[in-house]
């Protein structure tokens, strides 16, 4: 039970890291991006294609993973993000579903519907007891460097000058503005680290999520329950939120299969209920 | 006395898009005569009638009511599975069917539609969008009911009104599907220029002054959305009949999508732009199929993202335009 519930904590690590970066645009230019996961798959195939192909090991394919998203989030940010910030939720709603769409149908083209794999290094494979409870090495390190993430993201959120003046610009974009903030060009940065952040997550969430096409199809609803339940206004928010889907959904699968994805979907639609004017209320003052 | 002209003017702009245009009677005498005029294509044609309705049934809550959903599927694949399971199990009527199958996606609607009088459009399009997930979900999960991943197979359908059996052409499928497609759209338009549907679009254009009128928003919009469900039931319906066979596609999340691109190409809020939006995006499907036959989605993509850049009313606003400018023409030369 206690492995099981190690196990939900390493995924729960894996979804912060992907959902963090949109609960960030969410919430600053009150963007809805689904495309998000599309930045998670380019991270996870970059990461899959630098192994493989370069042959480079496992450490140094992951900064390679944040940094291709990275760019990419950069460019279509300038590109073709930037004219739809004015538009209704609905407008970006199908935009992004219209770029998940491409991504998905484009990763399919280029590099065949397979699941794809990684060679894990040998000192990060098998598992090892501590008092009873399986420990797998791989999740065990995905716990330490998600959690350095989150505590170094929460570091920079409250304590760095860029982190008040992104939540400043999160609180009240005019005013922020007025104040001489550049929330534009700050938008453009937390963007690209953002989408970085979801290369990075796509890159590591392999062994434990799998990578095929379909994956920014498959886990979108999974981000939006992050960012849902978390709330755009911290990082600790998407952070429990995070832990807590993880949990659930590894515990719920373990458990009782047969119900599959089930317990998330309704997990989401009784928050989105219970408090449907709370979750996004600070993202629309 | 003023006051008694101007409530006649008020009635008769009222009255106004109760008529019939021409150009309206046109348009059906042209859809019924497609089934002389295309012999060979009417598969595609009741595919273009079914995608229509299911049309029709979004815009009357996107377009009158102002409620957006993503997972209006959800209706659809309630609506197919009741239709294929009452083949199966209690008879082969196909007009049974169809009642039964709408009062099924009635239900959810009725029964649901709390769920998207809360909240914001964002939160509106992910509840929709969750209980379409969940009804997938479900779906598979019953397999023994439902057939699963396999789908539900052996359903067989009797003749229509006791007369036409289906045959492998799509003859009695195209006038079947049509002509539920022209009734269902009768009604739902006696019901967007009745009392009713003046008090939609007053809740859609401003909900605090439409209650502050009088008008019960939240019963007037469950009202709206049950009616939406069943006419997207009625387009399961009609799909699982035509097709004999019910599988999960019917509930996918691609349908709610391709929904939104159906009628952004033929624009929402009137009830024409879901019929021609599903003849411009079956068409187009149909040729993009015929040279790259993999990759619709990345097309479909391309498209939701141009039109979106381009502004969703590029199209039928320009058709407007034309249309607009015809019509001076011939009030010019007249």
């Amino acid at each position: 039970m206690l492995t099981i519930l190690f196990d939900g904590i390493a995924y729960g690590m894996v979804l912060f890291v992907l959902g963090c970066g949109l609960s960030v645009t969410m919430g600053l230019m009150n963007f809805v991006n689904l495309a998000h996961g599309a930045f998670a798959m380019l991270g996870g195939y970059v990461a899959v294609q630098a192994m493989q192909r370069l042959g480079l090991p496992f450490l140094a394919s992951l900064p390679l993973a944040f940094l291709a998203a990275a760019v990419v989030g950069i460019v279509l940010e300038r590109l073709i993000y930037r004219p739809m910030y004015a538009k209704s939720h609905l407008d970006q709603v199908m935009f992004s579903i219209g770029l998940v769409f491409m991504a998905v149908a484009g990763t399919d083209w280029l590099m065949g519907s397979t699941q794809q794999f990684i060679h894990l290094p040998a000192w990060l494979q098998g598992r090892f007891e501590i008092a009873g409870v399986g420990i797998g090495r791989y999740r065990l390190f995905v716990i330490a460097i998600c959690g350095l993430l989150a505590f170094s993201l929460q570091w920079g959120f409250t304590r760095t000058r860029f982190g008040s003046r992104l939540r400043a610009a999160v609180d009240d974009a005019r005013v922020a503005r007025g104040l001489g903030i550049p929330v534009n060009r700050l938008f453009a940065l937390t963007f690209a680290l953002g989408s970085g952040l979801a290369g990075l997550g796509g890159a590591l969430g392999i062994e434990l999520m799998g990578l095929d096409p379909s994956f920014p199809l498959k886990f979108m609803i999974y981000f939006l329950i992050v960012v849902t339940v978390g709330g755009t206004s911290s990082i600790t928010g998407p952070f429990f939120a995070a832990m807590l889907l993880g949990v659930a959904d590894v515990v719920g699968k373990y458990l009782v299969p047969q119900v599959g994805a089930f317990i998330i979907y309704a997990l989401m639609v009784v928050l989105l209920i219970t408090r449907p004017h709370g979750l996004f209320a600070r993202a629309r003052a | 006395m003023r006051a008694e002209t101007f409530e006649a003017k008020v009635r008769q702009a009222l009255y106004a898009g109760r008529r019939w245009h021409p150009a309206e009677i046109a348009f059906w005498l042209i859809a019924f005569a497609a089934f002389l005029l295309f012999p060979s294509h009417l598969l595609l044609l009741n595919e273009i009638a079914i995608l229509a309705l299911f049309a029709l049934s979004l815009d009357l809550i996107l377009g009158y009511a102002g409620i957006v959903s993503l997972g209006h599927a959800a209706f659809l694949g309630m609506g197919a599975y009741a239709a294929g399971l009452f083949a199966k199990h209690v008879g082969g009527d196909p007009l049974a069917g169809l009642v039964v199958g709408m009062g099924a996606a009635g239900l959810l609607g009725l029964v649901t539609s709390p769920l998207v009088l809360r909240g914001t459009d964002l939160t509106r399009l992910m509840v929709t969008l969750g209980v379409a997930l969940i009804l997938y979900e479900l779906a598979n999960s019953f397999g023994s009911l439902t057939g699963g991943a396999d789908g539900l197979q052996g359903i067989t359908m009797g003749p229509v009104i006791g007369l036409f059996d289906f045959d492998l052409f799509g003859r009695t499928a195209y006038l079947y599907s049509l002509s539920v497609l022209f009734v269902l759209f009768l009604i739902a338009r006696r019901v967007v220029h009745s009392p009713f549907g003046l008090s939609l679009r007053a809740v859609r254009d401003n909900p605090l002054r439409a209650s502050a009128s009088g008008v019960p928003n939240a019963r007037r919009l469950a009202a709206a959305y049950t009616i939406a469900a069943a006419y997207a039931g009625a387009a399961g319906v009609l799909l699982a009949q035509t097709t004999q066979f019910v599988s999960l596609d019917v509930l996918d999340f691609h349908r709610s999508a391709d929904l939104m691109l159906v009628l952004i190409i033929g624009g929402a809020g009137y009830l024409y732009g879901g019929l021609v939006g599903a003849i411009a995006f079956k068409l187009l499907q149909d040729a993009i199929a015929t040279f790259t036959p993999q990759y619709w989605m990345f097309w479909i993509g391309l498209f939701l993202v141009l039109f979106v850049l381009g502004g969703r009313e590029i199209i039928h606003g320009g058709i407007k335009a034309v249309a607009g400018r015809f019509a001076r023409l011939g009030r010019g030369g007249a």
